[in-house]
């Protein structure tokens, strides 16, 4: 920890493992509940937590992005979309598909490539970051935008704008997906 | 007291990518297979803020770009969520049905 920042962060491991419990068990639910609302409900509470480990990685304006545009906008839209169609009927059917153990095995190895990939070292060290890095935080929200905004260091400019017809043509395919006849 | 770094964060992310590949993978309703590749989006989000952070303790506070980053994969999970929908009500229309395994049309 750096001792020149004038607000250390307090009790890190007890937040991190905290809201780290919070996430795996939230996807656990996600993936495991009957009721897809139980389930909605489950990532919500997960999204929650994950705002707060971006707030603990110095990142406040995508946690608030998080919680406006997930927890209050997508999450809005999946329970909006529960409610049309009907999960009576789905709630007595199988849950899991016929491939599930082909799936298992899938993401088995996938879970033993992460665990190959973070567990390598070379000369003694993981391929990843071990040290942790304190600073003080005052400009982010300026920064992100200076960064996407700005003339002289606008890298994603170009990239932001590209990223407003991506959801103009969202607007357009979902309205074209969802309407009876146009 | 515990050091938590960067590859903490990389953990955690894994682990919730791992949780939303089964989701995705064993799943039958369509919702909870969307709401699985959420999942597996914001263990990518987890990721590039996590690295954002690592970066900036090298860069000095203004490299942003991994929570940049993030921002554009958060809009691409909204479009995303948009038109997944609507595909399944579409599709809920036509086959009275939220189940993958059943929308075999185009299974050769």
């Amino acid at each position: 920890m750096n001792p020149a920042a004038p607000n250390p962060p307090v009790a890190t491991p007890f937040f991190f493992y905290g809201l780290a419990a919070v996430m795996i068990i939230g996807g656990i639910l996600v993936i495991t509940r009957k009721n897809a609302v139980h389930s909605a409900l489950a990532l919500i509470t997960a999204l929650l937590a994950q705002a707060g480990i971006y707030l603990m990685l110095y990142a406040p304006f995508v946690a608030g992005v998080q919680i406006i545009l997930y927890a209050g906008g997508i999450m809005v839209l999946f329970l909006f979309v529960i409610m049309l169609i009907s999960i009576e009927r789905n709630m007595k059917e199988r849950q899991f598909n016929k491939q599930w153990l082909i799936g298992m095995v899938a993401a088995g190895a996938l879970g033993g490539l992460f665990i190959a990939v973070y567990t390598t070292t070379t000369k003694g060290h993981v391929l990843f970051p071990e040290g942790r890095v304190t600073y003080q935080d005052m400009q982010n929200t300026q920064g992100v935008a200076s960064l996407l905004f700005s003339q002289q260091t606008g890298t994603y400019m170009f990239a932001f704008e590209i990223a407003s017809l991506l959801l103009l043509v969202a607007i357009i395919g979902a309205v074209v997906m969802a309407k009876k006849r146009i | 007291m515990v050091h938590i770094s960067t590859l903490h964060y990389l953990v955690l992310g894994a682990a919730l990518f791992l949780l939303g590949v089964i989701g995705v993978l064993t799943r039958r309703n369509v919702v909870i297979v969307l709401m699985s590749i959420e999942l597996i989006l914001n263990a990518v989000n987890l990721n590039l803020v996590a690295f954002s952070r690592y970066w900036q303790g090298i860069h000095g506070p203004a490299a942003l770009h991994g929570q940049v980053f993030a921002i554009f994969v958060i809009t691409d999970a909204a479009a995303e969520a948009a038109v997944g929908l609507g595909i399944l009500i579409a599709f809920f229309r036509n086959k009275e049905t939220v189940n993958v395994d059943e929308v075999n049309l185009l299974k050769w």
